[in-house]
């Protein structure tokens, strides 16, 4: 039931912790589907382009560092992993697991940018990797070859962007768990936040083999 | 009735549970966000209102009566970014939507107040982004923006007016996912999703639209930007890139976008002509399903918008199809709506004459689509004045009246207070004859040739023409009357009950004005919807 003194975990529109849950719940699900429709456009503009420059998108792709984009795809995974986990600690109120867990989702997440900008990104822009900037491509192919970094940088860059909102929510989440906020009454907000990372992780996940290992170099 | 009157003042309602303007600015109560949209588009309205004068002032003269072409540009593409992003889109949905969806529900707010706010904020950044580009020299793309133009040609405020629209795009993504929540998991004890009146289906229908839809245009919107910004060519065909994916990226989403426009009206009207007829909806399963039918098939006819840019004739042939069939869901609903007049008990009041203008308005403006649907005849109506003329018929024959129908239903409610019916007849009488006067003309004119987005056109023209401008001064004159007499009715008005029209629905159960939180006690529903006569 609800409690009257400030502080209740139950907000006044809901009749009971449940429909509170659930709406929460529901309600960052159908924000992830708009997320896959914003992506989406994305992703079907480099679907059709690589339908049409196959060797020009198979030669840019081959510009990219697999090993890197590999220890990426790593981090993320464990990054869910920590959410995961931090997630059960809220749910069952472990404060010292939730804090812990939060740290190192973060951490890996901050991994994640840091490596994004300073070996992928900084290395691409003295490469001359980068359209509108400085692209010079001296093969064959050259403007498919540009087409496909559009694609890159805007695509990983959108989804960096992503992370770095996920990092922040997580801070303010590190934050308000730090002051005990959460426990089996009200940890919707870590459960949501879960669900939101875990989706920029499977974005990574399509986005690492279309746009990294791609153009069959094995 | 001066008990009535002091009862209005001294019982505590949304309205004076709070006074200054950090309770408005700060509020969480969806009524009170209601009204701050409410004012919002209004405004938005008056500017986008402000363009089509010029331009119809300026097509008096077959050469251009004021205008430079490059300003005339400027004009229509200000016209239509502010009506469709800044009043359309946002009309029903944050106005009506907002106030009355969760009272039609019985619960005491939508799942997320605080998100709502936030979307009217959200809301009121991006229109401000596109005053911004008006101000400081307009944008003259079209409401389309299409490649090359705006990525490359362009050189006014391509730029912040895409902003502004994009930023747009989140409030209503965000209010649509409030209102997908609140009807799945708020719904009262006893009202089954059969038993909720048929505004929240089409509520519901608009909602999916914005969800899936709005992402996508702007995900597009970050590509034109970019483009524009670092001319990486995405749509540059130098590079390899494709103008005509714009098209498609955009018209995915600005198809749909047409039902967001049209389905909350279509969901009014069902409201009002059942209460007005003082019998039950007919077919009510019929149009609940109509609604998201029409969710459903409009992402998928986007197509006919391309029908001469060049796309396969196959795809063409396939949209065409589609497109035809997409008009079948709206049939349905006309006939139910016609059905239920039947042998009903029918009232004239002014939201019912703003119904019954919405069913034929509406009606002939989707009879003209299926002309612009027809692979043959569009080849030759395609860009005329004929597509001015269908979209208009829908979107003001159909929409706004529809709006104007809901304000004048539910005013009561809002405010508390009646307004004077009988100006408010003359208004929607004054508005009818003024909007046929404006928009017939443009389907004459638009089959005989002429095309639109032109500053000038052959003298032939002219008579139609001149006809036009002055139905636009009649349907000015027709939309400034209700702005009177509604504020007018806020301070002057005689008191209304909880129930004037004696409507069947959970929001007439309430007083007028409502409690914030709409009701002492969630009521429990033990009957279906419209329960007239029994």
């Amino acid at each position: 039931m609800a409690d009257s003194h400030a502080g209740s975990a139950l907000a006044h529109q809901f009749e009971d912790l449940e429909q509170q849950h659930d709406a929460a719940d529901l309600g960052m699900w159908i924000f992830l589907a708009t997320e896959v429709m914003f992506f989406g456009g994305l992703f079907a503009g480099y679907t059709i382009y690589r339908n049409l420059y196959e060797p020009g998108f198979a030669a840019g792709s081959h510009m990219l560092n697999v090993t890197i984009g590999a220890i990426n795809t790593a981090v993320l995974i464990c990054s869910s992993l920590t959410m995961a986990l931090a997630v059960r600690a809220a749910q069952i109120g472990k404060r010292s697991s939730l804090l812990t867990c939060l740290i190192l989702t973060i951490m890996l997440g901050l991994a994640f940018i840091l490596i994004k900008l300073t070996l992928e990104w900084r290395h691409d822009y003295l490469e001359g990797f980068v359209p509108g900037l400085n692209f010079t491509f001296a093969g064959p192919n050259a403007k498919s070859v540009e087409l496909f970094f559009c694609f890159y940088f805007t695509m990983t860059g959108v989804h960096a962007l992503h992370m770095v909102v996920g990092v922040g929510v997580l801070g303010v989440l590190l934050a308000q768990a730090w002051k005990g906020r959460f426990g089996p009454e009200r940890y919707n907000a870590v459960e949501t936040a879960g669900l939101y990372w875990h989706f920029v992780d499977i974005v990574w996940i399509f986005l690492f083999p279309l746009l990294y290992l791609i153009g069959g170099r094995y | 009735m001066a008990t009535a009157a002091v009862d209005l003042d001294t019982r505590v309602h949304y309205l004076n549970a709070g006074y200054g303007i950090k309770s408005w600015l700060l509020t969480t109560d969806h009524k009170r966000i209601a009204i701050l949209y409410m004012a919002s588009i209004t405004f938005f309205f008056l500017v986008g209102g402000i363009a089509a004068v010029l331009i119809r002032i300026h097509l008096i003269e077959p050469n251009g009566a004021i205008f430079e072409p490059g300003t005339y540009n400027k004009l229509f593409s200000m016209h239509g970014i502010f009506m469709v992003f800044f009043f359309m889109i946002p009309s029903i949905p944050a106005v009506l939507g907002n106030f009355l969806v969760p009272m039609m529900i019985g619960a005491r707010d939508l799942a997320f107040p605080k998100l709502n706010l936030l979307s009217w904020y959200i809301f009121m950044v991006g229109g401000c982004l596109a005053l911004y580009a008006v101000i400081w020299g307009g944008v003259d793309t079209g409401w389309t923006f299409y490649t090359p133009l705006s990525t490359t040609y362009a050189n006014t405020n391509v730029l912040s007016a895409a902003l502004g629209v994009f930023v747009s795009g989140f409030s209503s993504i965000l209010t649509g996912l409030n209102f997908v929540v609140t009807i799945h998991k708020m719904r009262a004890p006893g009202m089954t999703w059969f038993r909720m009146p048929l505004f929240l289906w089409a509520m519901y229908a608009t909602s999916i639209i914005q969800i899936l839809g709005t992402p996508v245009v702007a995900i597009t919107l970050v590509l034109v930007a970019l483009e524009r910004l670092f001319h990486v060519g995405v749509f540059d065909p130098a590079v390899g890139g494709d103008p005509i994916l714009f098209q498609h990226l955009f018209w995915f989403y600005s198809h749909p976008a047409v039902y967001i426009m049209i389905l909350p009206s279509m969901g009014v009207v069902s409201e009002l002509v059942t209460c007005f007829s003082k019998k039950r909806i007919f077919g009510y399963s019929f149009i609940a399903f109509s609604s998201v039918a029409i969710a459903v098939i409009s992402f998928l006819v986007w197509g006919h918008h391309m029908f001469v840019s060049g796309q396969s004739i196959y795809a063409g042939i396939v949209f065409s199809a589609l497109s035809f069939l997409v008009a079948i869901p709206s049939a349905i609903k006309v006939f139910n709506w016609t059905a239920t007049l039947y042998k009903g008990s029918v009232s004239y009041q002014a939201p019912m004459l703003y119904a019954l203008g919405f069913i034929g308005l509406f009606t002939m403006g989707g009879l003209t689509g299926l002309f612009l649907a027809t692979l043959a005849t569009d080849t030759h109506l395609h860009d005329t004045y004929f597509v001015v003329g269908h979209f208009h018929y829908i979107m003001v024959g159909g929409a706004v009246m529809g709006y104007l129908g809901g304000i004048h239903f539910w005013w009561p409610k809002i405010t508390g207070r009646l307004y004077p019916d009988g100006w408010a007849r003359l208004a929607a009488a004054i508005i009818f004859i003024g909007f046929n006067l404006t928009f017939f003309p443009q389907y004459m004119v638009g089959y005989l040739g002429m095309p639109r987005r032109y500053a000038i056109y052959p003298p032939e023209f002219q008579v139609l023409n001149v006809m036009s401008s002055a139905g636009a001064s009649i349907l000015a004159v027709g939309y400034a009357i209700p702005l009177v007499y509604l504020i007018w009715s806020m301070r002057y008005g005689p008191v209304a009950g909880p129930n004037p029209w004696g409507a069947k629905g959970l929001e007439w159960e309430t007083p007028s004005p409502p409690p914030t939180e709409n009701f002492e006690e969630i009521p429990v529903v033990r009957e279906e919807a419209y329960a007239y006569g029994e």
